[in-house]
């Protein structure tokens, strides 16, 4: 980065963690170097351990059965607010995408209107999804019988490596969408717009825990996380596909929900795969006939 | 009276007075600082193996609810033999603490187990009553059958300087409460400082109790690691003039593995390893014994475990 022609001292920042609404330095005192598409340095990260993404799962785990029992509409609004955090620096995000991920302005500007669309898709989609994927089941009697989507839990997200902010949202805000909450392995190698966007998050109504972002080795995190028996579901998106064979082995020894690695083409209509994968049905007779 | 070389300071409430207020003073600081160095040592691998299953060994798993029924009792009896009934080589608890009234429920739940029954007695948590209704009180748990008796002090009594009449009380609860185990609740959250809860812990030691307790666990703050300190420094100091041990008890507020792995380095450092046994250290807890089990579940499997994995009460 260029000096400007004043003397002043570079401020520069230090990355930290998202944890319970909090950004603590890792627990291990780790950090790493980050650098842009060509090579050079851009920040230190912090360089999160496994009793990090203990502590983060005990955040999410707290803060889950108020999250999870706030209305759906209530949820939308909370959503719709993150939208309009993140509307308001704009400029900031697409300069962290652009040095992320070594596009243009221009196309990080685009991606950056993407992301913050997608919070507003979800936002809309809190109050609707329980009339799609819930029903008023046909019985023979005169009794109600109802199917109504529950958030699974604790979510833990391998967050996309490639697509550093549009993919990130695009995992996140559909596992909050549902009422559930996560612990997020941000992009290994292009970590700083997740950490930006827990900035976003910290000041935008999202109820501290909810979402909670680790930095680091996704390598050397995954599997903490897939064998933890207080996390509910993994969304392998961003694993290291060698990997996620032995991660999706460990998600099953403790009955976890798995989402399969691999990156769609993030642009494109998110559909409801990944609104519904972190949803579980719940189906009630009514007790009274009519 | 047992204490020892100690002269007569019992005797009169002036001596008394004298004794207790020629004690030296508790260097605060000094306290809080060595009490926040011994709480940053690294306890791994088969030293932590072995804090664990001696801090769930030394727990007095506590209920001390208005709303206890016989049946939480019995719940809490039953993990109170079988801590995780997934881990038979999990050690059971020391003891279940609840109100005089569940005693016997607890009594026959614990059956032949070597799980003791403590139960609060002396007008608990405030300790505001006569002394005919403390001791029979303190004679009812023990005639349904508490083999521990946890007593709170006169906290009024004692920072009005009345030190003879709160060591006439435990003297005589402690003869109520024979053959019973004696602990003496300081309440150390209202002693409002560190000069006091060496006295009261030197008052309750001079009245014979088996054990001193720092808290009811209804007053904020309750335990915390500069008040084991001093207590434990009282303990030592007794010992040495008067050759009898008293056990000590932490209670309230102590919820994780870390926080009690803490107190256990504490009492290590302080007093030695004489202490380190359930006859003469325990926990007073409820959730803490969770978090033990979450832990131990970790290091036996090597991955964490979660609350559905254990019984939640």
């Amino acid at each position: 980065m260029p000096r400007p022609a004043t003397s002043r001292l570079d401020v520069r920042k230090t990355y930290k963690l998202y944890v319970g609404g909090a950004f603590p330095r890792s627990e291990s005192g780790r950090t790493y170097a980050v650098v842009d598409g060509k090579g050079s340095f851009l920040a230190n990260a912090a360089q999160g351990s496994r009793k990090d993404a203990r502590d983060a799962v005990v955040a999410a785990r707290k803060a889950f059965p108020g999250w999870a029992g706030a209305t759906a509409y209530n949820r939308g609004q909370v959503l719709y607010r993150v939208a309009e955090v993140m509307e308001g620096r704009r400029e900031q995000f697409a300069a962290e995408v652009a040095a992320a991920e070594g596009v243009t302005a221009r196309v990080a500007q685009s991606t950056v209107d993407t992301a913050i669309d997608r919070w507003v898709w979800y936002a809309g989609w809190t109050d609707k999804i329980a009339q799609v994927v819930g029903n008023a089941n046909p019985v023979a009697g005169p009794y109600f019988n109802l199917s109504v989507p529950e958030p699974t839990g604790v979510v833990a997200v391998l967050a996309p490596q490639r697509s550093a902010l549009l993919g990130l949202v695009s995992v996140v805000a559909p596992v909050l969408a549902g009422g559930s909450t996560c612990v997020v392995l941000a992009s290994e190698d292009r970590p700083l717009p997740a950490v930006v966007l827990g900035e976003v998050l910290a000041t935008s109504d999202v109820p501290a825990g909810v979402v909670n972002i680790l930095t680091g080795r996704t390598a050397e995190l995954a599997p903490w996380l897939a064998e933890h028996r207080d996390v509910n579901a993994i969304d392998l998106c961003g694993g290291d596909p060698e990997q996620a064979v032995e991660l999706e082995r460990s998600a099953a020894d403790n009955i976890k929900r798995v989402l399969r690695a691999g990156e769609p083409d993030w642009t494109s209509d998110p559909g409801l795969l990944r609104l519904t994968a972190w949803l579980e049905t719940k189906t009630v007779w009514h007790p009274m006939g009519v | 009276m047992s204490t020892g070389t100690l002269p007569d300071v019992s005797r009169d409430d002036a001596s008394l007075r004298a004794f207790l207020h020629g004690l030296p003073g508790v260097d605060q600081v000094g306290a809080e600082a060595r009490a926040a160095m011994l709480s940053t040592r690294s306890i791994k691998t088969t030293s932590k193996q072995w804090a664990i299953d001696t801090a769930i060994s030394m727990i007095d798993l506590t209920t001390l609810e208005g709303a206890d029924t016989p049946g939480k009792v019995r719940n809490l009896c039953a993990k109170a033999r079988r801590p995780d009934p997934g881990d038979p080589t999990t050690p059971q608890v020391a003891a279940v603490c609840v109100y005089g009234d569940l005693v016997a429920t607890a009594k026959e739940a614990l059956g032949d187990s070597g799980v003791h029954v403590a139960a609060v007695a002396t007008a608990f948590p405030s300790g505001r009553a006569s002394l005919t209704v403390k001791l029979a009180d303190t004679k009812d748990a023990v005639a349904a059958g508490a083999d521990e008796i946890d007593m709170v002090i006169d906290r009024g009594a004692f920072l009005s300087g009345r030190y003879l009449q709160v060591f006439e009380e435990i003297v005589a609860v402690k003869q109520a409460s024979a053959p019973a185990h004696l602990k003496v609740i300081l309440e150390t959250g209202e002693l409002a400082t560190y000069d006091n809860v060496r006295r009261a812990a030197w008052l309750a030691m001079l009245a014979d109790a088996d054990f001193i307790k720092t808290s009811t666990g209804k007053i904020s703050p309750a335990a915390t690691l500069p008040v084991l300190l001093v207590m434990l420094e009282a303990v030592r100091d007794f010992r040495a003039s008067t050759g009898r041990q008293v056990g000590v008890k932490p209670a309230g507020g102590i919820r994780t593995s870390k926080d009690a792995i803490r107190h256990l380095v504490m009492v290590n450092e302080t007093v030695g390893e004489e202490w380190l046994s359930p006859d003469w250290f325990r926990f007073g807890a409820s959730t803490l014994l969770n978090d033990l089990l979450l832990q131990r579940q970790k290091l036996a499997t090597g991955h964490y475990s979660g609350p559905d994995y254990i019984t939640l009460d």
